[in-house]
């Protein structure tokens, strides 16, 4: 090999390189398989936003009801003052406790609604990605009857 | 007939958005009657455009109930359109339009 296509091959490793450091987060702008299918709910974060350093915060509004008579469908409200990149929302023991993800862009407000299925009484979280750093808020969520089949 | 179904609404430069997709959302956790697992089947990707913008994006998990309800809020205007599209884990996927009211 002479020294001009050797220089070649290391100028596109370096490229690519560069290129994955410029844009870590693109894998999960797909559907990131390690952060949803994971029993654990510090790995899901690390999964998802590289670390799992979270501090509770009272600017995050975290509805869900006291008792949830049905587990399968379960509203859930999230909402927050802050200026938010991205808002997730867990549910610590079921099989896979991460349940949604939601990406905020600029003019979009920090506000994500949806239904959830818990499978039993537990700890429900809702995180919010804001300048880098991961706030929570957590509730718990008593079931009567679980939803996760089986 | 599309499986989503949209409501969006203005209000001081803010569109309520409240959709419905039919979806099974089969966790991969139940069984059938000969004890084989039903497989998992479930939306992983919903995305809203609104003039050619992304206003938001979801990922969902099984643990979304069946038939997801999502709700979110973006900053628009009255006659804007609305595109929100869902994928799931089987590549099937699905798109919905409507003019915000």
């Amino acid at each position: 090999m002479d020294r001009r296509s050797i220089l070649k091959i290391a100028g596109t490793i370096s490229a690519a390189v560069a290129a994955t450091a410029a844009f870590p987060r693109i894998v999960f702008a797909a559907y990131s398989q390690k952060a949803f299918k994971n029993p654990s709910v510090e790995d899901s974060l690390n999964q998802l936003f590289g670390s799992n350093a979270t501090t509770p915060s009272d600017d995050i509004k975290l509805k869900a009801p006291d008792i949830a008579e049905n587990g399968a469908v379960v509203p859930i409200e999230v909402s927050t003052s802050m200026k938010a990149d991205q808002i997730a929302f867990m549910v610590k023991e079921n099989p896979n406790p991460l349940a949604i993800v939601a990406n905020i862009p600029a003019g979009t407000e920090a506000m994500v609604k949806t239904r959830v299925r818990m499978g039993k009484t537990t700890q429900v979280t809702a995180v919010v990605s804001s300048n880098g750093k991961l706030y929570t808020a957590s509730k718990e969520v008593k079931v009567t009857i679980g939803g996760c089949g089986g | 007939m599309s499986s989503i179904r949209i409501k969006a609404k203005e209000r001081n430069g803010s569109v309520d958005v409240k959709t419905l997709m039919k979806h099974n959302m089969e966790t991969g956790l139940r069984k059938k009657k000969d004890g084989s697992k039903i497989p998992e089947h479930w939306i992983t990707d919903v995305t809203a455009e609104s003039g050619g913008k992304t206003v938001f994006t979801a990922a969902f998990n099984t643990s979304i109930s069946k038939d997801p309800y999502l709700a979110f809020k973006f900053a628009g205007n009255k006659g804007d359109t609305l595109k929100i599209s869902w994928k799931d884990n089987t590549g099937k996927t699905d798109s919905a339009e409507t003019a915000v009211k």
